[in-house]
């Protein structure tokens, strides 16, 4: 049956016919994990047992005729997300026994859909990351070519859907952890405006900044997971009511393409950009103009600014989010600590990763008195000017539609001997976290075998017509179907 | 030591009575099993998320309306950075820039016995800690959540106080501030009322002012007192030795009557405060704030002058009823009500009604007729209708009764009576008064409510139905 490639509405359908019952798409998917994932190493635990009492449930609910579309499909979550019972690390060593007592309300909503959790997806630790080498429990591989990284931080999920180990998966996008990874492994990520999905049980990184989001297999895939975990919630004070509570809705190009003028930022297609990118790019311009959208060069000058600003904002709130883990309540501690002091040193000399380190000294650095200023304080303005010069963009254009990297998906071990660089693979994905705005990462090509991602970036709360656009597109070209070779069989 | 003065200013960390936590829905009672009443929320869990109780909101704007504050229309909560075990995130949800209340006064009884006006530099938000329980006998330390979470109120004070006593009155005004509003309960030993004192002191005349320590975690009026004195002591001493006093934290031993130092500013944490990105800021509109004015009751101040001019109270009076604003609303509505000496109905209400609401907490909406009831009642016994012995019984039934109360004051007047006293007296009455027995005797039978008049004149308290009945048998016998 191919089971694997299947979109979301076909395995619904499938369950929906009884082809096949929810118990057996469950042993499929997790006899592929079992049998694939010690290539990629993109899980960090594999719930076996819960996943089949879940698909049980599952498949009772069908029974009764009462379930709904995702009712008895399989998902994996990105390990930040808190599950009830189940290990929940962070990509940390600091929460390798961290089993939390609740669910997040992300992870609560898809649960009460009836879908069906078979793990948790490896992540850059505390989602510090861009290449998923922070890990503490190992880097995880890319299926498209097992020498490459496959993005970070949500790396896990990106390489678990990519190589088909699950449908869908959620991911968490504070920097471009969710649109990154999505890109170089030949995904659809959405990151949603900050605010339409609640951060309540996903452990923090970065508060102002950090957002869950579906990496999945296509736009029509992702809108159906984030049709459900979109809403306001009263346990997160950051989600937004003006978040729509409407499902997405997808109409053909033909209803709208003509009334919609996409900006290209001269900023994103500068020399950095690798000229195969580059024409990768042109080629899906052409794609989206041949179908009615109009097209306009705009500047976004305040990009080159947003690398800065994000790494003290992130740490600077890292920092302060981070403290709790000092081996008193939860999580690591080290072994016969001498004293208070030695208690807190120890626990988070050896709890914590270098990358982590490096961020909370930055961060702490970055809020001390006498540097507030100069450092924080100058951030957030630039966060400002970042923000406005979207929204007079706005004025010009509808959508934007720019690389999500500089780059494909570059070697294991490449890049992390240098930060800056390391860093600079976010240049095309940060400033739209600093402004809070929704973006999803689409595949429209291949180099060199490596999958080539852009993203549509939107206005605030402007999801429904983003994931038209990139449906609109997949409509129009096969990239998303496309599969790493070493995977395409059952 | 009469060259020197000395320079106080006080911060008050006020517990602000709410049912649930202020980032929490957890409890906020005193007294429960260790760690019973911290949620998720409270214990830092990963990924729990802080949801402002906005009752803390109004309370504070109380606060700050009843000082001739400003409340602040946008105001944000920072995080406060500093690792301690019974801080379970290692950092405290305060507030720096824009707190709730900025500015304000109130007015204290200084040294020399003439009014001075404290200046109050602003009034935050914020969250309290949990508490360490430290045992030599296991040699470890036990953490205890439950506070961890509990809504204060940290109101600091102009560095403007001059004395120890001053700092005392200070604190008992805002004590009584507070208590009166209802927004602390005010309970010391409990801790929900206890404060910081910073303290310096330079040669008279002198504009710069020495160098500070600070006084930590003072929990009674007499500490405050004593602590602060004995920091004065030592300042002036180290000074008049020729040494520098060093900035740094102090605390007070209570046994021992001194304070000892806890760390020097060199230790000092750099709290690295920034906005917190968990929390929106707050928005008050102003017709909240007005809305809040108009509802605030006069404070015990205002109150106290009016009762003095109006109605000569005596301090042992007003010590009592300036207690609460629901006392003030019932006195007031007595006095308006009855038409005794205003003295002598509040010694009644003092006497009888108050302990009764007090032990209730009761509340003029549970029973809005019970100024009316009470009146009535002490008016019956003024005029002899009942015994005073009855008035506690008829309290208690009058307290909750909303019905007419002369069926209770008519139960209440038959009760007990001495018949061989009403005889006498009614035998005396017969033979001092030959006149009016005969023109009763000639058929004018309204001339008995002159007798029933003399008896019950005579015997306070006493029945009239039965003295009426007893006399017509009487004169009919004559």
């Amino acid at each position: 049956m191919e089971i694997y490639k299947k979109s979301i509405s076909e395995l619904s359908n499938l369950l929906d016919k009884k082809s096949i019952s929810s118990v057996e798409m469950t042993k499929y998917f997790i006899n592929r994990i079992n049998s694939y994932d010690s290539k990629l190493n993109s899980f960090i635990t594999i719930d076996e047992e819960s996943a089949e009492k879940e698909a049980k449930e599952a498949d009772e609910i069908i029974s009764k005729k009462k379930h709904s579309l995702l009712t008895g499909i399989p998902i994996a979550h990105k390990d930040l997300f808190s599950t009830k019972g189940t290990l929940t690390t962070c990509g940390s060593k600091m929460l390798e026994n961290y089993i939390p007592p609740f669910n997040a309300t992300v992870v609560e909503k898809l649960k009460k859909k009836g879908m069906v959790s078979l793990g948790k997806t490896n992540m850059d630790e505390f989602a510090m990351g861009s290449s998923n080498e922070s890990s503490f429990f190992g880097h995880v591989k890319n299926p498209w070519n097992l020498e490459k990284v496959p993005g970070g931080s949500s790396g896990g999920s990106a390489a678990a859907v990519a190589a088909r180990l699950v449908p869908i998966a959620t991911g968490s996008d504070t920097g471009g952890s969710i649109r990154q990874p999505a890109s170089f492994c030949g995904l659809t990520g959405l990151k949603p405006t900050y605010g339409s999905v609640s951060r309540y049980g996903m452990i923090a990184y970065a508060s102002s900044l950090d957002q869950g989001g579906p990496i999945g297999k296509s736009a029509k895939d992702c809108a159906k997971i984030y049709d459900v975990i979109k809403g306001f919630d009263k346990n997160d004070p950051t989600s937004n009511k003006k978040t729509s509570l409407k499902s997405i809705d997808f109409k053909s190009h033909k209803e709208y393409a003509k009334n919609i003028t996409i900006g290209l930022p001269k900023e994103y297609f500068s020399e950095e950009l690798d000229e195969n990118i580059l024409s990768k790019a042109q080629d899906s311009i052409k794609v989206f103009k041949k179908m009615g959208f109009k097209f306009k060069d705009i500047s976004l000058s305040s990009n080159n600014l947003s690398i800065p600003a994000y790494y003290i904002i992130a740490s600077a709130e890292a920092s302060s989010n981070l403290s709790r883990y000092d081996g008193v309540k939860f999580g690591y501690r080290c072994k016969n600590p001498k004293n208070l002091e030695d208690l807190y040193m120890r626990t988070r000399k050896e709890g914590f990763g270098k990358e982590v380190k490096k961020r909370i000294m930055i961060g702490a650095y970055a809020l001390s008195s006498g540097y507030y200023d100069e450092y924080y304080i100058r951030a957030l303005k630039i966060r400002r000017i970042i923000r406005d010069s979207f929204m007079s963009a706005f004025n010009e254009v509808d959508y934007i539609f720019a690389p999500t990297s500089p780059s494909t998906a570059f070697n294991i071990g490449e890049k992390t001997s240098n930060a800056v660089e390391m860093y600079l693979s976010d240049i095309y994905t940060t400033s739209i976290n600093l402004a809070g705005l929704p973006a999803a990462s689409i595949p429209v090509g291949m180099i060199n075998d490596l999958p080539v991602g852009m993203q549509i970036i939107g206005n605030y709360f402007s999801e429904n017509t983003i994931l038209n656009i990139a449906n609109s597109f997949q409509e129009e070209t096969d990239w998303h179907k496309k599969i790493p070779g070493e995977f395409d069989n059952e | 030591m009469n060259d020197w003065q000395t320079t106080i200013g006080l911060e008050i960390h006020v517990q602000l009575l709410t049912n649930s936590k202020i980032f929490s829905s957890s409890s906020t009672a005193y007294g429960s099993k260790p760690n019973r009443q911290a949620s998720y929320v409270d214990v830092g869990m990963p990924g729990t998320l802080p949801v402002l109780n906005k009752s803390v909101i109004k309370k504070a704007i109380e606060f700050g309306l009843a000082i001739n504050g400003s409340i602040s229309k946008k105001s944000i909560f920072a995080r406060k950075n500093y690792f301690y075990p019974d801080l379970p995130k290692n950092y405290q949800i305060s507030q720096l820039d824009l707190p709730i209340v900025e500015g304000g006064f109130i007015t204290i009884e200084g040294d020399k016995g003439i009014l001075k006006k404290i200046n109050i530099t602003r009034a935050h938000l914020e969250e309290d800690a949990g508490k360490s329980i430290h045992s030599e006998q296991n040699n470890c330390t036990y953490i205890d959540l439950n506070r961890a979470g509990t809504p204060l109120l940290e109101i600091v004070s102009e560095p403007e106080i001059s004395s120890a006593l001053e700092a005392v009155q200070y604190m008992k005004k805002i004590h009584s501030i507070v208590t009166f509003l209802q927004i602390c309960d005010g309970n010391m030993q409990e801790g929900s009322f206890r404060c910081d004192a910073n303290v310096s002191i330079n040669k008279k005349g002198d504009k710069q002012l020495g160098t500070r320590t600070e006084l930590k975690n003072i929990n009674s009026f007499k500490f405050v007192e004593k602590a602060i004195n004995y920091e004065i002591r030592r300042q002036i001493d180290i000074v008049e030795e020729g040494s520098k006093v060093i900035q740094e934290t102090r605390l007070y031993d209570e046994e021992k009557d001194i304070t000892k130092s806890m760390r020097s500013k060199e230790e000092a944490n750099d709290y690295r405060y920034f906005p917190d990105p968990d929390l929106l800021p707050i928005e008050i509109d102003s017709d909240y704030i007005t809305q809040i004015k108009s509802d605030l009751p006069d404070l015990p101040d205002v109150k106290e002058k009016y009762y003095r001019t109006e109605y000569n109270l005596t301090d042992e009076q007003l010590n009592i009823i300036l207690n609460k604003p629901s006392f003030i609303k019932i006195v007031d509505e007595i006095l308006d009500i009855s038409k005794i000496d205003p003295i002598k109905i509040i010694n009644y209400f003092i006497s009888s009604l108050y302990p009764k609401i007090n032990k209730d907490n009761f509340s003029l909406d549970e029973n809005p007729y019970l100024p009316k009831s009470f009146c009535e009642t002490i008016d019956a016994i003024e005029n002899g209708l009942i015994p005073k012995h009855s008035l506690k019984k008829i309290i208690d039934e009058i307290f909750l009764n909303k019905d007419s109360v002369s069926e209770i004051l008519q139960k209440y007047s038959s009760e007990e009576h001495d018949d061989d006293l009403i005889d006498q007296t009614i035998s005396d009455i017969i033979e001092n008064n030959k006149k009016q027995v005969d023109e009763y005797k000639s058929g004018k039978t309204k001339i008995l409510g002159f007798f029933v008049g003399q008896v019950l004149k005579n015997i306070k308290g006493v029945n009239p139905s039965i003295v009426k009945d007893k006399i017509i048998k009487a004169l009919n016998s004559v």
